[in-house]
């Protein structure tokens, strides 16, 4: 066990001090004064010229956020959260109107380039074509809109897109310029009277992303978002709306990070995602938010909801989630299988190390004929941390011939650490085939020395042996974004590598 | 100067001591062969030569190439070239045993200060060893172990340390689970490695691997010491009287 211990202790000693993000950028920016009322929710969406139905729909939201208590059932603890010590909107302070990415404030900026993400490089703003010879070469084209605070800085290749038909904004410009749209799918899947965090969400969301793919359209590149939480005290509340129309094809991506502080930040977004007939929509999230130091102090509390709607006949609705952040994680990706023959997939792997509490997993509800979904779910546990699976399968009476296959497996480093596995299945009719395939192991001394012994550091073995563990999962990340979520979890369970 | 120098050995697991004042000088070049009854050490000396956690060292000293090995970490100790083939070697699930070999040998490398191997040169590397040992390119897309039959497993070890060049190589019952065909690939993998710079340490339970791979010395272990040594003939008398003889010598 020697070996074992020593990992536990270094990665207790280094891992999540080892955060990466942990910077904060200066800038000025515009508040909404502290605390919840319905002031703030006009507020919020008088800042926005929003239109009268939309504040009438958040007013709505906050009147039945207020008749509900936050929910308990989780395996996660934490210290009751004020509600009215929170910032509910905070936007930087733009100069004057934006008209080209260098227009934006170069210190946000710069927070971007330390990210990693290069806005500079591949962005147009609105209409702002690349200069000659600046054309970002082809099979490296991803659209990313940037969200740093409660507002989206950038949208990158946005005329590009707009030739093909697909709609990719900020959802705040989006109810602008696209109110119909928007009006017909907002809240049809994750209604104002849902769970306690997305009626908070619906009453003071303030930006997010809107996606909506024509029919028959595949969306000729990837779509990220990256979200970033920057002021102090501030609440995130990110709403982000995908439509795949009949027939067509979009693959998109999240990346979050957030600066480390030593009190908790609250993020609680909510993702709405409607496939219509034949349509296939595959979301992927990872997920780096300020996970707490060494001492289980500050870190992202990320209590979101996820929901994707089958709605059409064959449509395809796919999460991959890396979630190697928060001090908190609750969040359950689901999927509505209304559509008949449509098909739900959840592939998720949870890293907790320190005091992280991890409570995610999905829920399939199968409404339709024969609908089929899968789910791989792969938690590793290290330091002191909690990593439960939570999984929900049900068939209602319509949805005969329904199919889920469920692989739940936990990995745990060190004995310090917890996993619990917590499967849900509702089967109302006889048809449906259900399987639940679960297992935890603990990483091997054994395993660990075999790798030494042929010359790895304990650092390259634990990171093999995880790798491994998860790489099933791991092969359904796009191809660059598999590359840095390795780095990531290498990172959050090794501290000194990379 | 003696490649490997064990000098008075003890070792203890869980407060038992299980080396009792070993032995053990292996020069450069040389072949040797432990033999000794079911628990008498063999393995344990194995791992605290190669530094596997979980072994008190309570008294005594190990050198290799004149040094210290016990202030070294087990992948500094491979890296200086100690390699183990295991009597069990570990299944790692997804884990490719190409991806495995790779990311060893370049470990290794880098803490030698030289340069990593390019893909292509470490993949034409790899099959060429794999194919010497009849090891199926196949396999070596697999998990590493994982669903190997025994005598895989133990092919499995010899591409590594074909592969990886050690100066010092203990094979600790690399002949158990093998077939005759399989016996004679892997002996001959053995052969082929031996050179003036190499040492082997094989323990075995049988002679008939000492058949196909002579050893210079063979030892006898007994009760956590070495208690007779000598030449290919101590091998043969061993297999005709067993061990009764040397119980008392313990
Ligand atoms: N981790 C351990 N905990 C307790 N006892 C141990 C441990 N490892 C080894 N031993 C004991 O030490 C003694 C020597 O074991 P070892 O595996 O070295 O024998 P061996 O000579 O290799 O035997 P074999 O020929 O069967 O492989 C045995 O009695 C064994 O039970
Ligand atoms: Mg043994």
């Amino acid at each position: 066990m020697v070996a074992a211990r020593e990992t536990v202790e270094r990665i207790a000693r280094t891992g999540v001090d080892q955060y990466r993000y942990g910077f904060e950028t200066l800038i000025e920016s515009d508040k909404a004064p502290k605390g919840l009322s319905e002031d703030t929710v006009r507020f919020i969406s008088a800042k926005k010229s929003e239109p009268g139905w939309l504040l009438e729909w958040r007013l709505q939201a906050y009147r039945c956020w207020l008749t509900m208590t936050e929910p308990t059932w989780a395996r996660v603890h934490y210290p009751n959260i004020d509600y009215q010590d929170i910032y509910y909107y905070a936007a930087p302070k733009p100069k004057k109107p934006l008209s080209s990415i260098d227009e934006i404030d170069p210190e946000i900026l710069k927070t971007y380039e330390k990210l990693g993400i290069p806005l500079r490089e591949v962005a147009i703003l609105e209409g702002v074509e690349p200069a000659p010879g600046g054309e970002p070469s082809a099979n490296r084209k991803i659209a990313i809109d940037a969200v740093f605070d409660s507002v989206s800085v950038a949208t990158t290749f946005k005329a590009e897109l707009k030739k093909a038909g697909v709609i990719f904004m900020p959802i705040s410009e989006a109810i602008r310029e696209y109110p119909d749209l928007v009006q017909k799918y907002l809240g049809t899947v994750v209604p104002v009277s849902d769970n306690f965090f997305a009626r908070l969400n619906s009453a003071v969301f303030s930006d997010g992303s809107f996606v909506y793919v024509p029919p028959g359209v595949r969306c000729p590149m990837e779509l990220s978002t990256y979200f970033r939480i920057n002021e102090r005290n501030t609440g995130q509340f990110e709403r982000t709306l995908i439509i795949a129309d009949k027939g067509s094809h979009v693959s998109y991506l999240e990346g979050c990070t957030a600066p480390q502080r030593d009190e908790n930040q609250l993020h609680a977004a909510v993702v709405e995602l409607v496939a219509l007939d034949d349509a296939e929509i595959k979301y992927s999230t990872v997920q780096n938010w300020y996970p707490g130091n060494s001492e289980g102090k500050g870190g992202i509390y990320n209590f979101v909801t996820k929901r994707g709607d089958c709605r059409g006949k064959h449509s395809k609705i796919s999460w991959t989630q890396v979630e190697t952040g928060s001090a908190i994680t609750w969040k359950y990706p689901s999927c509505i299988l209304r559509g008949d023959n449509s098909r739900g997939e959840f592939y998720s792997i949870a890293i907790s190390n320190g005091f992280q509490q991890v409570d995610s997993g999905t829920k399939m509800f199968h409404l339709g004929k024969n609908t089929s979904s899968r789910v791989i779910s792969k938690g590793i546990a290290a330091g002191k941390s909690r990593n439960t699976y939570r999984g929900l399968v049900s068939a209602n009476r319509n949805a005969v011939g329904a199919r889920n296959h469920t692989v739940c497996d936990s990995l745990l480093i060190g004995d310090k650490c917890g996993a619990h596995t917590v499967p849900y299945v509702e089967a109302k009719n006889s048809s449906a085939t259900f399987e639940h395939e679960a297992t935890t192991s603990k990483i091997s001394e054994d395993v660990l020395f075999y790798c030494i012994q042929r010359g790895m550091s304990q650092e390259e073995a634990v990171s093999l042996v995880v790798n491994g563990f998860i790489k099933e999962v791991l092969q359904k990340l796009p191809m660059e974004f598999a590359v840095e979520a390795q780095k990531l979890i290498s990172i959050s369970l090794e501290g000194s590598v990379g | 100067m003696p490649l490997l120098e064990v000098r008075n050995l003890h070792v203890c697991v869980e407060g038992r001591e299980i080396l009792h004042g070993l032995d053990l000088t292996v020069n450069a070049g040389k072949v040797h062969a432990i033999m000794g009854p079911n628990g008498s050490g063999k393995s344990t000396l194995s791992h605290v030569i190669t530094g596997k956690p979980g072994y008190q060292i309570t008294a005594g000293r190990l050198l290799f190439k004149g040094e210290d090995l016990l202030a070294m970490r087990p992948d500094q100790r491979a890296a200086k070239g100690l390699f183990l083939a295991f009597q069990y070697p570990v299944e790692i699930p997804g884990v490719t045993t190409m991806n495995f070999l790779r990311t060893a040998l370049n470990a290794q490398r880098k803490a030698r200060g030289q340069s990593g191997y390019s893909t292509p040169h470490f993949l034409k590397k790899a099959r060429t060893a794999a194919k010497q040992l009849n090891i199926p390119q196949s396999m070596l897309k697999r998990g590493v172990n994982v669903g190997f039959s025994g005598g895989e497993k133990k092919r499995n070890e010899i591409l590594q340390m074909a592969l990886f060049e050690p100066d010092l190589c203990i094979l600790d019952e690399i002949d158990s689970g093998l077939d005759i065909d399989a016996l004679r690939i892997v002996a001959d993998g053995i052969n082929a490695m031996r050179s003036p710079d190499r040492s082997m340490i094989m323990i075995t339970h049988y002679q008939r691997l000492l058949n196909y791979v002579v050893p210079d010395v063979v030892h006898v272990m007994s009760k956590g010491r070495v208690v007779k040594s000598g030449d290919k003939q101590l091998a043969l008398e061993l297999e005709a009287s067993g061990y009764a003889q040397f119980e008392d010598a313990a």
